[in-house]
């Protein structure tokens, strides 16, 4: 059993019910794809999954372990074999590609291993190999900033597949490319999930991309799972009514760049 | 009402300004009287001939090495020293810990690097490693603070990834904060630099050192010649390192 | 196609970069004579100890403090002072030493012709001078020059804060957008007015947070001046600290910490105000 949810409740401080009672067993091995209206609750049952917030109510068990019951420092070892990508990868602008692939292994080095590879890349190779799979090979030493949206969410990936993860979770991995591209990096993702035969959990945006993809499809809507069917089951209905009354959602404006301070003397 | 407290204020420091005139009883009208005018210019005209001579221009050198030395190495013990301190004072290791952090840094920072180095000439006897240290202490609070502001406007989602995925605290920091941090850090050090260059040629003067020292001994000896290079040396020095810092905020920090 | 093995682009020039701070780092040390052993050696922390311990209970006689409110009075007074002449060496000065007034820069698309800059580079040279020699130095210089006391201080202050100000005003001046002033030197406006009407409105919150700036700045300068003997609170704690009176040095430095507070404070409430 790789990932369990039972009456999990998520509620955030400003008290709004992120989740409601979700029941959710995922096995070793499997390939989910999340869909849903925006503000569902998707990115919340990722986070959930991922250890990032305990539940407010219910059970959470990821690899056969509850990670709330853990001690900080097991629950930072159960951590390492989590890879969560991120819809906006969170990577600082000034670092390099080779250093933000490499993170991924952090938590599986030693302290002294990872402070002289920030100085000197020490598994270049690695980096090579994680991002190659993406076609980003050549921006190997190019800095985060010089990136594009789609770039940088195929950085986020390729370091995930060099933490070569036991749980692949995926929020909204290639929101920001196009439709060819997507549909080639989703490919990669499930490919790697299958050869290694771990599992991989994904909300995503277009429905057609998680049809194509993945053999589960779990409909989310109001913070309750809506349906959860094997894919073929997916019909008209069953999404005009995931996707009834949606509202439009303006797109949140980008945080502006932190700008630099340079005192006058 | 705005305006009328604008102009009470503006009033205010009108009156701040002529109190402050009239408390020092400064005789601005004797000050530029032909007599004292004539004393000053005589004053200044033993200025303009520098000693030149190779042995003087050799205890410069050395003199200016000194206090080269004395700011980048106080600079830099400041950087380290105001790092450590940094990371509570910006909350994250808890809020007594917080409170605690600010408050030294403060401590730190209103004592003057002058009565730090007359602090540290007690304690470390006469010489540059006592000037070397004021500049640490007081730099180290100043730097500190500035640090703590640049750290708590750093986004947290970087480092916040890397704990997710298993990495350490001290890992998370170096790869995820860092080096959205360090520009930030290379500018506020730089602009301190450029101050102490010109804090370590005068800590002299209480005994720490430097050219500052040589300065204090020649113009107490009324040696207005040996002083006037000195005083050359030091313009030098602090246009060399303005160069040198405008250069490297060129290069790392603004890209 | 790359090479299977690429090096990384940056390994040569952060190993040259590192050879070369260990390389200047040496010296550095030898030169200052870093010892930051001396903190905790015994015989020194005697002296220190006994010192420090003498902090407490800080100095409060009625007669002290009196001295101490009166040597408080004259900083914030040198300050003051020097600020304000200062301020009437720099204005002049910054006006002469920018671009932005330049009328050859108007009618040539921004660049000045080389007469005026031929003109310009002296004022500006006499700017770095002024505030390249730092203001103990001034002061020192000015005891000389004037004798003990206040005056010396507020000379200094002015002579380097004159530098300071007229430096950065003309770079202020030459930030902010120049068209307006241009437009209006095109129409025939004289240069002042131009200024004032042109370039004054988007400056003005800038010059004035920085000349708030540097009037703190100023504080904090004018309690040390008086170690060179100008007078102020340093010329009390020099006393104090040659005569080993731990709790006067103590009160000094809390009056001090206060005058920092309430000259920090005191500048944010006028630059919400002005600025």
């Amino acid at each position: 059993m790789s990932l369990r949810l039972s009456g999990a409740h998520l509620q955030h401080s400003h008290s709004v019910h992120a989740l409601r009672g979700v029941d959710l067993t995922i096995a070793r091995g499997e390939r989910v794809a999340i869909i849903g209206p925006s503000g569902a609750g998707k990115s919340s049952l990722l986070n959930l999954l991922a250890t990032a917030l305990p539940p407010s109510a219910g059970q959470v068990e990821v690899l056969g372990r509850a990670p709330w019951r853990l001690s900080a420092r097991q629950r930072q070892q159960l951590r390492t074999q989590i890879g969560l990508i991120h819809q906006a990868p969170p990577l600082p602008a000034r670092q390099r590609v080779v250093t933000a692939v490499l993170a991924g292994k952090l938590g599986q080095w030693s302290l002294l291993r990872s402070l002289v590879s920030l100085l000197y890349p020490l598994d270049i190779p690695g980096a090579r190999a994680a991002l190659a799979r993406l076609d980003l090979a050549d921006k190997l030493f190019a800095q985060c900033q010089q990136l594009s949206g789609g770039q940088l969410q195929r950085v986020g990936i390729a370091r995930v597949l060099y933490q070569a993860p036991q749980l692949l979770l995926a929020d909204e991995p290639v929101s920001a490319m196009d439709p060819v591209l997507a549909g080639h990096t989703l490919s990669v993702l499930c490919q790697h999930a299958q050869r290694e035969g771990i599992t991989l959990v994904a909300s995503l945006h277009a429905v057609e991309l998680a049809l194509a993809h993945f053999p589960r499809i779990i409909g989310v809507r109001e913070g309750r799972i809506a349906f959860d069917c094997p894919a073929a089951e997916v019909d008209q209905p069953r999404l005009d009514a995931l996707y009834a009354n949606q509202q439009l959602l303006t797109p949140t404006p980008p945080s502006p760049a932190p700008s630099l301070q340079i005192p006058r003397c | 009402m705005k305006r009328l407290g604008n102009l009470a204020l503006l009033l205010a420091l009108g009156l701040g300004i002529w109190a402050s005139f009239a408390y020092l009883g400064l005789q601005l009208g004797s000050l530029f009287s032909e007599q004292s005018l004539t004393q000053m210019s005589r004053y200044a005209v033993r200025f303009l001939q520098p000693d030149l001579s190779s042995t003087h221009l050799q205890a410069i050198a050395r003199g200016t090495l000194e206090t080269l030395a004395m700011s980048a190495l106080g600079t830099l013990l400041a950087a380290l020293l105001g790092l450590l301190l940094a990371l509570p004072a910006a909350g994250r290791c808890g809020g007594l810990a917080e409170a605690l952090a600010r408050l030294l840094l403060n401590a730190l920072r209103a004592i003057p690097e002058l009565v730090w180095a007359a602090l540290m000439v007690l304690a470390a006897g006469l010489g540059p490693n006592a000037g070397t240290l004021a500049l640490a202490l007081h730099t180290a609070g100043v730097l500190g603070r500035l640090f703590a502001e640049a750290l708590e406007n750093t986004p947290a989602a970087p480092a916040e990834a890397i704990r997710l995925q298993g990495g350490g605290q001290l890992a998370a920091f170096c790869y995820g904060t860092l080096p959205n941090l360090w520009p930030q850090l290379l500018a506020y050090t730089l602009y301190r630099w450029e101050n102490n260059i010109r804090m370590a040629s005068v800590l002299g003067f209480v005994g720490a050192g430097g050219l500052g020292q040589m300065l204090y001994v020649s113009l107490s000896l009324f040696q207005e010649a040996q002083a006037s290079t000195v005083i050359l040396a030091m313009l030098a020095l602090v246009l060399a390192v303005d160069a040198l810092s405008s250069w490297s905020r060129q290069r790392w920090v603004r890209q | 196609m790359l090479s299977p093995h690429p090096r990384d682009p940056a390994a040569m020039p952060r190993l040259l970069l590192s050879v070369l701070a260990i390389a200047l780092l040496w010296p550095g040390v030898q030169l200052s004579e870093l010892d930051l052993g001396v903190l905790l050696a015994a015989d020194s922390q005697s002296e220190m100890g006994r010192f420090v311990a003498a902090f407490w209970p800080p100095a409060h006689q009625d007669e002290f403090l009196q001295l101490l409110a009166q040597a408080t009075l004259q900083t914030l007074a040198i300050a003051t002072a020097g600020m304000v002449l200062a301020l009437l060496l720099a204005i002049p000065a910054a006006l002469l030493a920018s671009r932005a007034l330049s009328l050859s820069a108007a009618s040539r698309g921004g660049q000045p012709s080389w007469l005026g800059q031929a003109v310009r580079w002296p004022v500006r040279g006499l700017l770095i001078f002024l505030r390249s020699v730092p203001e103990i130095v001034w002061a020192l210089l000015f005891v000389r020059a004037v004798g003990l006391g206040p005056t010396a201080g507020v000379l200094a202050i002015a002579i380097t804060y004159a530098g300071m100000l007229g430096k950065v005003y003309a770079e202020i001046f030459e930030s902010v957008e120049q068209r307006p002033m241009h437009a209006l030197l095109q129409a025939g406006s004289g240069r002042l007015s131009a200024f004032a009407y042109g370039i004054l409105p988007n400056a003005a919150a800038e010059l004035t947070s920085y000349t708030l700036y540097r009037w703190e700045c100023a504080i904090r300068a004018s309690v040390v001046m008086g170690f060179v003997g100008a007078g102020g609170l340093g010329q009390q704690l020099d006393l104090s600290m040659r005569m080993f009176a731990g709790g006067e040095v103590a009160s000094m430095l809390l009056t001090f910490l206060l005058l920092v507070l309430l000259a920090d404070a005191l500048s944010r409430l006028l630059r919400g105000r002005l600025a």
